[in-house]
């Protein structure tokens, strides 16, 4: 007998904020891995919403590709605000 | 110390230019507090201590719920009976986090499971000890919990990520194990005699084995210089047991209770408590098998993990009947 799939869980808490990853469980079904996600991860109020995912469905970026893939946002400074320069006496922008 | 005597398969530490080229490179990222992830690259050492650490941390939890399921059915009244479910529920999940932890790593838990019941690893040496009175379900909030929380606190700053998430979420989790411990202390303590003589032989039979938890001096062991510099362990076994003894007599002090030890005594020069020798043969006897329950503590796992067997299978079996998309699930 070999465990049962892998799933990954994400969880939402109730301020409005993403959906965020919290861990893993085993499940034989959809059903069962919103349950043991319900029993491990919501012991104390942690949530309001719940997504499990197959493992194996998760594509994710490699972290040997991580300069190639995040390179050409590391010069592009002039998409932060503070590079534009703004006279001190100039407000609300 | 949930997991104790962690070998990381070093035989000497090596100095930094003996370093293959790609663990210097991995050295100088921990050195830089950056934390490991699952995908990174890391040294099959670091992925095998881990692994062994973890699972091994993962079996305390889990082998943790039977001396405290056996006081379920007897505890004194309706609130403390929901109070330890509820504990006992979290030691539950406390094993699942980390055995969603050690896989990431690679290892599946079911075979981790495995190597458990034939044997092969370790839990931690405290729950071979038997709960004989409703005090001693006290005594291990208090004391092995305290203990544990000593221990996990700077685990939740250890460099593999994974791991360090589940024990920020254990820690959290775990202060209230500690505090209905001492309340149950004190509740027997503030009682008749015949209670608060309870709660004191509970003290004198948990006291050693708790400060055993933390595992016998390793200051010179290659595994915990090892453990420190991958930022595994972040503290000497003696330190963390020096901060726990520190911690927690002015706490069994309040209860007006005493320590089984003649040696304890506050030291104003180290501004520590002293204390005396621990029995280093009665842990060695513990960790080979021989200590009050070992026996008993693997096969109740055993037995529970073989009789839900066809839970097991009914559920894959159900699974496999209703997939649509047809992909193929657990056998």
């Amino acid at each position: 007998m070999t465990d049962w799939p892998l799933w990954e869980v994400f969880i939402r808490s109730k301020h409005g904020l993403a959906h965020k990853h919290v861990g893993s469980v085993h499940a034989a079904d959809a059903r069962m891995a919103i349950e043991n996600a319900r029993d491990v991860y919501t012991r104390r109020n942690e949530g309001v919403s719940i997504w499990a995912v197959r493992s194996e469905d998760i594509a994710s970026s490699s972290p040997g590709e991580k300069d190639i893939l995040f390179e050409p946002s590391s010069d592009k400074i002039y998409r932060h605000p503070t590079f534009y320069e703004v006279p001190e006496d100039v407000e609300n922008l | 110390m949930y997991s104790q005597l962690v070998d990381t398969g070093t035989k000497r530490l090596l100095a930094e230019h003996e370093l293959p080229d790609a663990e210097r490179e991995f050295q100088h990222k921990l050195d830089a507090d950056v934390r490991v992830e699952p995908k990174d690259w890391m040294p099959d050492t670091y992925r095998q201590t881990l692994i062994r650490q973890i699972a091994q941390h993962a079996h305390s939890e889990v082998v943790g719920m039977l001396p405290e399921g056996n006081w379920i059915t007897r505890a004194p009244n309706l609130r403390r009976k929901l109070i330890l479910l509820a504990k006992v529920q979290d030691e539950a999940g406390h094993g699942l986090y980390l055995y969603s932890a050690a896989e990431t790593l690679g290892v599946s838990r079911e075979d981790l499971v495995q190597q458990l019941h034939a044997g092969r690893m370790k839990y931690s040496s405290i729950f071979n000890y038997p709960t004989l009175t409703w005090a001693d379900i006290g005594a291990i909030g208090w004391l092995v919990d305290g203990a544990a929380v000593t221990n996990q606190i700077p685990l939740c700053r250890c460099s593999y990520g994974p791991y360090a998430r589940a024990m920020t979420r254990i820690c959290k989790e775990e202060s209230f194990h500690q505090r209905q411990g001492y309340e149950i202390m004190l509740a027997l303590s503030r009682g008749t005699q015949a209670q608060k003589r309870m709660a004191q032989d509970a003290l004198n039979r948990w006291w050693w084995p708790s400060l055993m938890m933390f595992g016998p001096p390793d200051a010179d062991s290659v595994h915990t210089q090892q453990s420190m510099r991958w930022k595994i362990k972040r503290h000497t076994n003696d330190e963390l047991r020096q901060r726990f003894v520190d911690q927690t007599v002015p706490q069994g002090e309040h209860l007006g209770l005493s320590f089984p030890d003649p040696d304890l005594r506050w030291n104003p020069e180290t501004r520590h408590y002293d204390f005396g020798e621990i029995d280093w043969s009665e842990f060695w006897e513990v960790v080979k098998g021989n200590g009050p329950c070992n026996r008993e503590r693997l096969r109740a796992r055993r037995r529970a993990h073989e009789e839900g067997t066809w839970v097991r299978e009914a559920a894959a079996a159900y699974a496999q009947k209703h997939s649509r998309s047809g992909r193929r699930v657990a056998q």
